[in-house]
């Protein structure tokens, strides 16, 4: 089960994860970038605090939006990423594609540098 | 020890699966990364048959067994009596960039199987004509007080 949080605010919108993303699931989480992507704001920062579990399909819906990202000048920074899930990213080399910090802050300051 | 799960072949009861496997680990001395990590192969797997090979039929099932053991490391068993299986033998690994290319959603399911576990084989029982996916970490494995 997976609750996905949308907020916009300014020019950035916050995205926030609780519960474990997977087939089932992932289709909320790839909604909410989707409404994210399509609306004005330049900043897409995604609060994964209370991501629990991510499998492939939940990999798939981040991968999918790197092109159309850049492609719109768009800024998405994920962070408060557990141990056990940054892993997983991590196997596929995708932390070196996406921008993944620690702390709020960092994603804040991070999702500045346009 | 083994221990034994039977799922329908619904997306829905990929929880149920998922949980199955962190209660049976739990039991043993197994790390936060690798209990994510061996949930995850079995989802992929069990995921990937329920959607390819028997299209989210909620009437079709799929068996898992998990054996683990001091010296056996983890072995999952995952028994799939649908037509089309897979066979990781023929599995190409995707390149990750065309994937992001193309601005795909799928593809990298099996790619994290083949690199998290340490041995993947397939076999066919014809006398059951069933799959047999048998997936095996090496790990070294204690017990906790309630195994």
């Amino acid at each position: 089960m997976v609750d996905v949080r949308t907020d916009f605010e300014g020019d950035s919108c916050l995205i926030t994860i609780s519960g474990e993303v997977d087939a089932s699931s992932s289709i909320y989480l790839d909604e909410a970038l989707e409404k994210a992507m399509n609306s004005d704001i330049v900043r897409i920062l995604v609060n994964c605090n209370h991501l629990n579990y991510i499998s492939s399909a939940g990999l798939g819906v981040f991968m999918s939006y790197i092109q159309e990202l850049e492609a719109k000048g768009k800024r998405m920074v994920l962070y408060r990423m557990s141990d056990r899930v940054y892993k997983v990213f991590e196997i596929l080399g995708l932390h070196q594609l996406l921008t993944i910090v620690k702390t709020e802050e960092q994603a804040k300051k991070e999702s500045n540098e346009l | 020890m083994s221990y034994r799960y039977k799922v329908s072949c619904c997306k829905d009861e990929l929880q149920g699966v998922r949980d199955f496997v962190r209660n049976t680990l739990q039991n043993y001395t197994i790390s936060d990364v690798e209990m994510h990590q061996l949930v995850l192969v079995v989802d992929e797997v069990c995921s990937n048959l329920m959607i390819h090979s028997h299209k989210c039929n909620p009437d079709h099932s799929l068996e898992l067994k998990i054996q683990i053991g001091d010296d056996q490391g983890v072995t999952f068993e995952i028994y799939d009596s649908g037509k089309k299986g897979f066979n990781f033998k023929q599995y190409k690994e995707p390149c990750i960039k065309q994937i992001i290319k193309d601005r795909r959603k799928g593809g990298v399911g099996l790619l994290l199987v083949r690199r998290i576990m340490d041995q993947i084989d397939h076999d066919f029982h014809p006398k059951s004509r069933k799959n047999i996916y048998r997936l095996y970490k090496k790990l070294s494995v204690q017990p906790t007080h309630r195994a």
